[in-house]
């Protein structure tokens, strides 16, 4: 399944501008973002690639609306978040950004079900539970408490539930760090179908190159700068992706 | 082990707020224990010390009128020591600013003025000079109260004459401790009643009781058998109108402070022990989440070599240190508290107050027990740990298992969407600290129910006695029995809407070998302004033909309806029999009621009364009081809505400070248990709150699933603390249930409301105080690791 994105078509979807954020660690500054400049574009799907330390987390904290740059500017469309208020920012990640981490951060209290419902439950125009489960394959596993769930399906719980409600991105940090490979590639074909069935503008981070090649773009991020932004021209699926 | 000892410093510091929460309760739970218990000491020991320096007596009988030779007999029975008769009569103060003048005693001294017995302290100015009849001593509390001092002259009226008494001196007795004029209600009364001890040589020829005394007071030697000198002494004086020797028990004054003192002891040991086990619930909460957090560690240590025993006593001097701190805080608000409510009581009573001191046993029983409940509270903990195997710690917890709750089997899960879930199956699976957490709170309630019970009883009381029992605006005690015109004498005076007279007689009701003394009343069946009323209110009828008992006086005596029973009538010395023909459960638990013709007729007297009863038109209340005095034989005027002002304006300031403070414990309470339920709530769910603020979750709906919980239980708590609070109410009476007096179970609307908001407050207050940390949740932080 190849695709190519025609050049002048590509809208803005996230955009940041010279930023950069700085950790005070008592006497030191730690400089994790050294003014990068960077945007996610409509209905792509990004993998964010760099060595370990160099940003990747923190730029996409900083664009999902979880962390404000230190300097510079943020800006999904034409709203500015840099100076967005607490409030503003909660809203903004409800409404349109659905995420995925390496460690599910599901609710143990809650079946797998529930776990989506609390998101749907809050979303505007939001997918069914079952719909969302259905996508990821645990339509079988509606009812079950994350304890009594794998890895793999706990982090297609996550991917459930970032999705249900229809964000516009979807942002995920390193979604297989934690799994093996044959779960690993479910859950990429799950976030792959939601970039290509719902139209979600996606972006991965990855320390797995080959993911790289499910890319539309790939981003390399090096102390706390873009080093390099390439295209592929074609893409392999999930199901192509060897490691 | 210096390491650990600054861990254990770092770990105390960053749970400070909650460790102080706790802290405080257990400063409650000492604070109570030692001033109740230091209260109870200084005043017992006053009281002992007081007695023995000026030789309170140990037997008291009053007479009629008997000759000092008399006395001589006394001093034969075998077992008495000593012998002390004395002058003391009834006398009016009319003290000019008053309308309404307070009732006092003339009491005899001896030549010199240094009684045998029952000696008098001179606390200001000088002694009475022997041989002048117009000097006296007055009782100190009263002086203070009516700002008379050394060098002032009262006006006073011995048997209807008018005389001028200079007070020379300021003084109390052991005999007067607590200053109850002689009458029906143990009020206490340190502005109404008077004592004045005069010379008995120069003022006897005013009462006719030249070489005679009318009250005596002995001493037993230390094998002396009371009982048997208490039968000897009441033969000897029977034909002399003697009214029943008692012993120090029974003593009027002694009487009403070991009712008060009682009272104290029996709260000393209950209160305390309920904060503690609050406490050591608290300890367990915060150190079994202490425990969990330092897994890790605690393997650690284990794999390094530590014992069992080291890392069990790490955590036991992190709860040391909790506990010594709270009580160490809790002696210092106990001996306040206590020095407060001991300088309020000595007041109260006028006892001269001995050095205040916390004795050091007090306080070793306070941090012992306290400890004793802090290692309570550690105990599951440290089980916890020595069952952990080096290994076995150093793998993450298994995750806890959830389930559906019992509302969700049920079908009715989907009414409280994701959050309300969430806030449910936290709630199920921990049911047991839910429970104690609810028990807790529901404590908190009750014993702030209790503070304002007393309140609400005394309240009661008051309507009771002096609006339901007594219809009558005005009281008039008239000196001695007085022929039934006296009644239509007081009718016709202007102003008088109603009068009616009641006659009250001095008996001792006996069956077999137990025996009371105690009023008896006569009163017209149909008399509207006495009647036959018990404790709940309902009025009923005055049976004819014998007399109506009080259950408490039945009980005591175990006689029932229908059972005949002796009466001795004090006045005349004589022994009538008289069938029971009715109970009533009053709440001043021991007198007698009977019509009032068949007294009279009892007494072979013609229609005599010993007290008028009055409904005064409000607008010439001064004009009445005017005419009243004007009459012979009016005693004491008791104004009955001033009475009812003077007893509230004495209870106000205690009942206030009791509110308070058990408002403050209860409140010390709720807000240990919320505060720190809700701190390692939020320990627990940090990670999860905070990816539900990833997600999108606003700041107020994550408060609303972390305090949700917390709500759901106070919630649930607060009608169980009524009840709780009614429970611990009733147990109260019931160690408050003496034979003259007893507490109505009665709480208002207004108590509950009041204790459950003071609850709700607190608890709010605590949820917020946590809600603020909420804020400070670091969203990021938690995205990076494995929980
Ligand atoms: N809260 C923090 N306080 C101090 N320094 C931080 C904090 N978070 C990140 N850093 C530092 O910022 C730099 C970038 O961190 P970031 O997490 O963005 O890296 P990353 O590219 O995601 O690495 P990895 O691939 O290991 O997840 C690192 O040097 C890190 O030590
Ligand atoms: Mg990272």
């Amino acid at each position: 399944m190849n695709r190519t994105l025609e050049e002048g078509m590509e809208t803005e979807v996230l955009t940041a501008r010279g930023v950069t954020r700085t950790y005070r660690m008592g006497e030191v500054d730690v400089h994790a973002l050294r003014g990068v400049d960077f945007s996610l574009h409509q209905g792509e799907f990004l993998v964010l690639v760099g060595a370990s330390g160099s940003g990747k987390s923190t730029l996409m904290n900083i664009l999902g609306g979880l962390d404000r740059p230190t300097e510079g500017t943020v800006h999904f469309r034409d709203r500015d978040l840099t100076h967005a208020t607490d409030r503003e920012l909660t809203t903004f990640r409800r409404n349109h950004v659905g995420f995925v981490f390496q460690f599910y951060n599901l609710m143990p209290s809650l079946t797998a079900r529930e776990n989506v419902a609390l998101v749907t439950e809050i979303a505007r125009d939001p997918l069914r539970p079952e719909e969302a489960l259905e996508m990821v394959g645990l339509k079988e596993r509606l009812d079950h408490f994350p304890s009594q769930l794998s890895g793999g399906e706990q982090q297609r719980v996550a991917v459930a539930r970032a999705i249900a409600k229809r964000p516009e991105i979807l942002l995920c940090d390193e979604p297989t760090g934690a799994l093996d490979y044959r779960s690993g590639v479910v859950v990429l074909e799950v976030i792959e179908r939601a970039n290509q069935e719902l139209g979600t503008t996606t972006a991965v981070i990855t320390h797995n190159a080959p993911i790289s090649d499910m890319a539309s773009r790939v981003v390399i991020l090096h102390d706390g700068q873009v080093d390099e932004e390439r295209r592929n021209d074609t893409r392999k699926s999930a199901s192509e992706i060897r490691w | 082990m210096r390491t650990l000892d600054r861990r254990l410093l770092r770990d105390l510091r960053e749970r400070w707020s909650q460790l102080l929460t706790i802290g405080l309760v257990v400063a409650s739970g000492v604070g109570a224990y030692i001033a109740l218990t230091a209260t109870f000491r200084a005043l017992d020991d006053s009281r002992t010390l007081y007695y023995e320096t000026n030789r309170f007596g140990d037997v008291f009988a009053t007479l009629e009128r008997a000759p000092d030779a008399v006395g001589d007999r006394l001093a034969e029975i075998p077992g008495v020591t000593l012998v002390h008769t004395r002058l003391a009569a009834s006398v009016r103060i009319p003290l000019e600013s008053d309308h309404h003048p307070p009732i006092g005693m003339v009491v005899g001294l001896p030549p010199g003025g240094d009684a045998p017995l029952n000696r008098v302290r001179v606390e200001e100015g000088s002694m009475v000079e022997a041989g002048r009849s117009d000097e006296a001593l007055l009782l100190e509390v009263f002086a203070k109260r009516n700002n008379l001092a050394p060098g002032d002259t009262i006006p006073v009226i011995m048997e209807g004459t008018l005389r001028s008494v200079r007070i020379v001196g300021l003084a109390n007795a052991p005999d007067f401790v607590y200053p109850a004029p002689p009458g029906d209600a143990p009020v206490p009364d340190d502005e109404r009643f008077a004592v004045l001890w005069m010379d008995q040589g120069a003022v006897s020829p005013a009462f006719q009781m030249e070489g005679a005394f009318n009250e005596v007071a002995l001493r037993l030697g230390p094998r002396a058998s009371e009982a048997a000198v208490l039968a000897e002494v009441d033969r000897i004086l029977e034909p002399w109108g003697g009214r029943g020797a008692v012993g120090r028990d029974r003593q009027r004054s002694n009487f009403f402070l070991n009712m008060r003192f009682d009272q104290l002891e029996a709260i000393s040991g209950f209160v305390p022990i309920l904060f503690l086990g609050v406490a050591a619930f608290l300890l367990n909460v915060v150190l079994s989440r202490l425990v969990r957090l330092q897994r890790g560690e605690i393997a650690a240590l284990k794999a390094l070599g530590y014992h069992d025993r080291e890392i069990g006593g790490y955590y036991l001097r992190f709860v040391s240190v909790v506990i010594l701190v709270g009580s160490l805080l809790g002696v210092a608000l106990g001996a306040w508290m206590g020095r407060g409510i001991t300088g309020f009581f000595t007041q109260f009573f006028g006892l001269p107050l001995l050095e205040f001191r916390v004795p050091l046993e007090t306080v070793a029983v306070a941090f012992a027990v306290a400890l004793l409940f802090g290692f309570l509270g550690a105990f599951a903990t440290l089980r916890r740990i020595l069952r952990m195997a080096p290994a076995e710690a150093m793998r993450p917890e298994a995750p806890a298992r959830y389930r559906k709750t019992l509302l969700e089997e049920l079908g009715i899960g989907d009414l409280f969407g994701s959050t309300g879930r969430m806030v449910l199956r936290e709630l199920g699976r921990r049911p047991i600290r839910a429970l104690i957490s609810g028990l807790g709170v529901a404590l908190a309630v009750g014993i702030i129910v209790v503070g304002r019970f007393s309140h609400d009883a005394f309240n009661m009381i008051i309507d009771q006695h002096y609006y339901l029992a007594t219809q009558e605006d005005v009281s008039v005690s008239l000196l001695g029995p007085t022929p039934e015109r006296a009644i239509r004498e007081a009718q016709a005076i202007p102003g008088v809407v109603r009068a009616e007279g009641v006659r009250t007689t001095p008996v001792r009701i006996r069956s077999g070998n137990r025996w009371r003394d105690i009023a008896l009343h006569g009163y017209a069946e149909g008399s509207s302004l006495r009647r036959l009323m018990d404790a709940s209110g309902r009025i009923s009828p005055l049976p004819s033909g014998g007399i109506v008992l009080t259950t408490a006086l039945a009980d005591t005596l175990r006689l029932a309806v229908g059972d005949p029973v002796e009466v001795v009538l004090h006045e005349q010395n004589r022994t009538r029999t008289v069938p029971v023909t009715g109970l009533v459960d009053e709440m001043f638990g021991m007198q007698g009621h009977m019509r009032l013709d068949e007294l009279n007729r009892m007494m072979d007297e013609g229609p005599m009364v010993s007290r008028l009863l009055l409904t005064v038109d409000p607008e010439d209340f001064g004009g009445v009081e005017a005419r009243l005095m004007e009459m012979s034989r009016v005693g004491e005027i008791t104004h009955k809505q001033r009475a009812v002002e003077r007893i509230r304006e004495v209870a106000a300031d205690p009942q206030t400070a009791l509110v308070l403070v058990l408002s403050l414990f209860g409140s010390i309470i709720a807000i240990g248990v919320v505060y720190n339920n809700t701190r390692v709530a939020l320990s627990i769910r940090a990670r999860d709150l905070a990816s539900l603020r990833v997600i999108g979750f606003t700041r107020r709906e994550i408060s609303g699933i972390l305090l949700g919980e917390q709500a759901i239980q106070v919630l649930l708590a607060i009608p169980v603390g009524l009840l709780v609070g009614r429970l611990l109410v009733s147990q109260l009476v019931a160690t408050m249930d003496l034979e003259e007096y007893r507490l109505p179970l009665v709480i208002t609307t207004e108590t509950y409301a009041f204790a459950a908001s003071v609850v709700l407050a607190a608890a709010l207050a605590s949820a917020l105080l946590v809600r603020r940390r909420l804020d400070r949740l670091d969203l990021i932080g938690v995205l990076k690791e494995r929980e």
